[in-house]
């Protein structure tokens, strides 16, 4: 039997990094990817001749600087090309652009609100300011605050002291936005509905929220996160794709001395008196390691992978109370051209950045009544990037890649996912993006329509939720996956948890992948 | 794009050396020559047409007009007759400055408000429950600033208003050429000056008009090159340059009061409540932190750091706007934030913040200053603003 010191489960970005830094620390690393492509939600694939598409995640921007850094990623092929602009179409026919330059961005706030453009200055302060607040929080890993073990309480009473130093002001804020919806939040700054509605979008993406529901305000939060400290300081598209991201993390590990081996799926871990001994391929054969580390989510990681019943009751209970309930679909368009939308007909610089679907508060939150309600929404909201804009290597010459996020699409649906029900909604979406750009039909070559049953399907996330679980104030920091065990570990010596769904979580960040890994370095032993 | 100046049709084929620069989301012009120092010339010799559109500008109306921006500046506006102007800065809650700008009384009242950074929330929110109506006529207004010791002589020749009574930070609703203009005597050189406010789709005829009968006076259009140099040399605050804005700054350290940028001379001690009161009289009692002061760097200190790389004294004709620490005993006592070679002056000049007691005329300190890569440091002696102050500028 081949033998490792530690195993990796799962070749997304975050089982990746936590195998670049173990090998990095001297251990004989092995990866297994079930998938015959690297990267989980990070891929990219040629799903189309000649078309590449970002199949999942479709921007970067909250990745961790510090795993930049220590991988020397840029070395092993991380190129982040510029995302800088988002255009919302109103139902008025106008539009509300955010132009990478902060001048042109003031004067189209003030066609349609001067007061918000002056908002907006302190509004991005403010934000700048909290994230700063809960920066420090996503390096660390969480404390226990139920616990009385020293580390426990030295990590609790540096966290104290943390906040205490962010006075009084900028404490009060940090509560309001930890409680708050984004919309209420945003009704405190500004008042064009739109520029809400568009900044409130980022509040609810993967959540099953809406932008009036209590705590996605925080997930505003997790997204301006990238702004002051991501990748590069704003949200980007990786050359070649999100899989490229993967194939660099990939690079990365094996110039340290990993293994990476993909169409390889692992049916279970191997446990002997409480302790993981390796893991059993859905072949039969057998890989022995003494430390195993699964980057899948929470679920998979306890209900399938060991035996539920080697497991404490409390920890079982708990992720089976764990929400995943996908709340996302994604839309992968081949297209004969460039589509044109009637706010900004013809091409322009609008098309090299996002355009949102999210005309106004009310738009989205009834797009999230349809989904309360167990259905897609009728007119969801959209996040439409087209990377060939920008990466001219994602589709043949004068073609183009058209990447829509949708929101919301149940996993839920009300009698479950079928074909037509899959098609319907690809409908739905093109329908919806027809009514702001009426040529998008006729320039379709290929469609790739994608719900939560098929992200589920594919990359093996449960229920479809992009971030292993919802990342909801319930379920972050010391509560991620589940409390007691929100520190890498598992209840099985040498089996860990590094995926999404531990603390930080969510996005293509790669804090979960690193600190499990220094926290396995840190037990030492092999 | 950047949006540009009702004058833009006129000086946009003036900028022969394509020197744009940005000002509050606007296309303007750094010189209109390669260098600035004919335009510099103008200023201090003849009469420079400088474009200050850019300005943000807003009419306030109403019977409680006066009160607004008298709970909101730091100077007594109450005692503003109509036909003045005040320069003033405004504080937040804890007296610390969020911008500055002029203040003109039109008629009883309506006022019109100058300032650096967009501020109609700012004002709104100190409007709430009061009777007045706040209008932005930043871009419906136009301005340009003739400066220079025969600026008057300049508009004697196209506008009927008497402008040897009209007194410094006085101003007067009249014609020129036809054209309605308001003037006030004004300006941000330290010289005879005015400034003129139009409509904007008549600005490029009042250009006209100034440029023609500034012709024989040698008047020249001048860009913010040359402003900046006269400025410096009148010891004149600039934001986002000398302080920060308190609704910008990232952290305490980054803000101002108004005693520590050298107007503490604007704050009222006896008028009613406003915007950083009660900041501003603990301020007052206890002494100021920070002074802003002048500094005239020493001429011999200067040149030996030069000449020891067989270099003369390298003078710029654009001023600089980077941070430079001062020292006082070995130790960092502050920190100069702009500085220039005045040609007038014939001196080296900085505008320095300098932390208690190190701030008192007559210190010497020393400078910053990089010669071939490496940081030296220069003496200076620190001077009472402004480094120029000639008397045609109020006579």
């Amino acid at each position: 039997m081949k033998r490792y010191d530690t195993i990796v489960i799962g070749g997304g970005h975050n089982g990746l990094i936590a195998a670049a830094y173990l090998a990095r620390g001297g251990r004989k690393t092995l990866v297994l990817e079930r998938r015959p492509v690297l990267g989980g939600a990070a891929v990219t694939e040629e799903v189309f001749p000649g078309f590449k598409y970002s199949v999942f995640s479709y921007v970067v921007s909250l990745l961790r600087p510090e795993i930049i850094r220590d991988l020397e990623l840029p070395r092993h092929g991380l190129q982040i090309l510029p995302l800088e602009s988002t255009v919302t179409p109103l139902e008025n026919g106008d539009y509300l652009a955010a132009w990478a330059d902060p001048d042109e961005t003031r004067r189209e706030l003030c066609r349609h609100s001067p007061h918000d453009a002056d908002a907006a200055v302190l509004f991005g302060r403010l934000m700048h300011h909290m994230a700063m607040a809960v920066k420090p929080i996503l390096g660390m890993v969480p404390p226990d605050p139920a616990s009385l073990a020293p580390s426990d309480l030295r990590s609790l009473l540096r966290l104290g002291g943390h906040f205490r130093s962010l006075g009084a002001t900028r404490f009060h804020a940090l509560h309001k936005l930890m409680t708050m919806s984004s919309a209420d939040y945003l009704d405190e700054w500004f008042d064009f509905d739109p520029l809400k509605a568009t900044k409130s979008a980022s509040g609810i993406i993967g959540t099953f929220l809406g932008p009036r529901s209590p705590g996605s305000a925080y997930v505003l939060l997790h997204h301006y996160m990238g702004e002051i400290d991501g990748a590069f300081r704003a949200w980007g598209f990786q050359k070649g794709g999100t899989g490229a991201i993967s194939d660099s993390i990939a690079n990365a590990a094996r110039s340290f001395g990993a293994d990476v081996r993909t169409g390889v799926g692992v049916e279970r871990v191997l446990v002997r008196d409480g302790r993981a001994t390796g893991v059993a391929l859905s072949t039969g054969e057998e890989i022995a390691a003494s430390v195993v580390v699964s980057g899948l989510d929470p679920r998979r990681t306890f209900m399938q992978l060991v035996e539920p019943k080697e497991l404490p009751g409390g920890l079982v209970e708990g992720v089976g109370r764990y929400k995943f309930r996908g709340s996302s679909g994604k839309v992968n368009l081949a297209l004969d051209g460039l589509p044109s939308f009637t706010c900004m007909p013809g091409e322009g610089p609008h098309l090299r950045g996002a355009v949102s679907i999210s005309p106004s508060l009310e738009y989205l939150e009834r797009a999230y009544d349809d989904a309360k309600y167990g259905e897609f929404s009728r007119q969801p909201y959209m996040d439409i990037v087209i990377p060939s804009m920008i990466d001219p290597g994602m589709a043949p010459p004068g073609k183009h890649v058209m990447s829509i996020f949708v929101q919301y699409a149940p996993y839920h649906l009300n009698g479950g996912w079928t074909d037509s029900k899959r098609e319907a909604f690809g409908d739905t979406v093109v329908k919806t993006l027809a009514r702001h750009a009426p040529n998008i039909e006729s320039l379709i070559l290929h469609r790739q329509v994608l719900t939560p049953a098929d992200i589920e399907r594919i990359t093996g996330l449960s229920e479809g939720n992009i971030f292993q679980g919802e990342l909801a104030l319930h379920q972050l920091f010391f509560m991620r996956p589940v409390p007691r065990w929100a520190k890498y570990r598992t209840p099985i010596r040498g089996y860990w948890q590094c995926g999404a769904g531990t603390h930080p979580g969510g996005g293509i960040m790669g804090g979960s992948g690193r600190l499990a890994a220094l926290e396995i370095l840190k037990e030492g032993g092999r | 794009m950047l949006k540009t100046s009702p004058f833009h049709p006129r000086t946009a084929p003036l900028v022969r050396a394509q020197t744009w620069r940005r000002w509050s989301g606007y296309q303007m012009a750094s010189a209109y020559d390669p260098h600035p120092d004919r335009e510099y010339a103008a200023i201090r010799n003849a009469a420079a047409l400088i474009d200050v559109s850019p300005l943000y500008k807003y009419r306030i109306t109403g019977p409680d007009a006066a009160r607004l921006l008298d709970r909101m500046v730091t100077r007594d506006v109450t005692r503003c007759r109509v036909g003045q102007v005040f320069y003033t800065p405004w504080c937040d809650a804890a007296g610390k400055v969020i911008d500055d700008g002029t203040i003109s009384r039109l008629d009883e009242g309506t006022f019109r408000l100058t300032s650096a950074e967009s501020s109609l929330r700012w004002l709104r929110m100190n409007a709430v429950g009061m009777h007045v109506a706040i209008e932005d006529v930043s871009e419906s207004t136009g301005a340009v600033s003739l400066q220079g010791p025969l600026a008057r002589l300049v508009l004697q020749q196209v506008s009927p208003a008497d402008f040897g009574a009209l007194k410094y930070f006085r101003l007067v609703q009249t014609t020129l050429r036809e054209i309605p203009v308001t003037i006030s005597r004004t300006g941000y050189t330290g010289d005879l000056g005015y400034e003129i406010w139009v409509d904007a789709p008549r600005a490029v005829d009042l250009w006209d008009a100034l440029i023609e009968a500034g012709k024989p006076f040698g008047i020249a259009p001048a860009g913010v090159w040359a402003l900046d140099i006269a400025r410096i040399e009148a010891g004149l605050v600039m934001l986002d340059v000398d302080y920060h804005s308190a609704h910008r700054a990232m952290i305490e350290e980054q803000k101002s009061s108004p005693y520590e940028i050298n107007l503490g001379w604007t704050v009222s001690a006896d008028k009613g409540p406003f915007n950083g009161r009660r900041a501003l009289a603990a301020e007052r009692a206890r002494g100021p932190a920070w002074a802003f002061v002048g500094l005239e760097v020493e001429w011999d200190s200067l040149e030996r750091l030069f000449t020891a790389h067989h270099l003369p004294p390298h003078l710029s004709s654009i001023a600089w706007r980077t941070s430079a620490p001062i020292f006082r005993g070995g130790l960092q006592v502050g920190y100069a934030s702009s500085g220039c070679w005045s040609p007038l002056l014939k001196k080296s000049l900085a505008l320095a913040h300098l932390r208690a007691p190190h701030f008192v005329a007559g210190t010497w300190v020393t400078i910053e200053i990089t010669v071939e890569h490496q940081r030296l440091q220069a003496d200076a002696i620190v001077r009472k603003l402004p480094f120029f102050d000639p008397e045609r500028k109020r006579a």
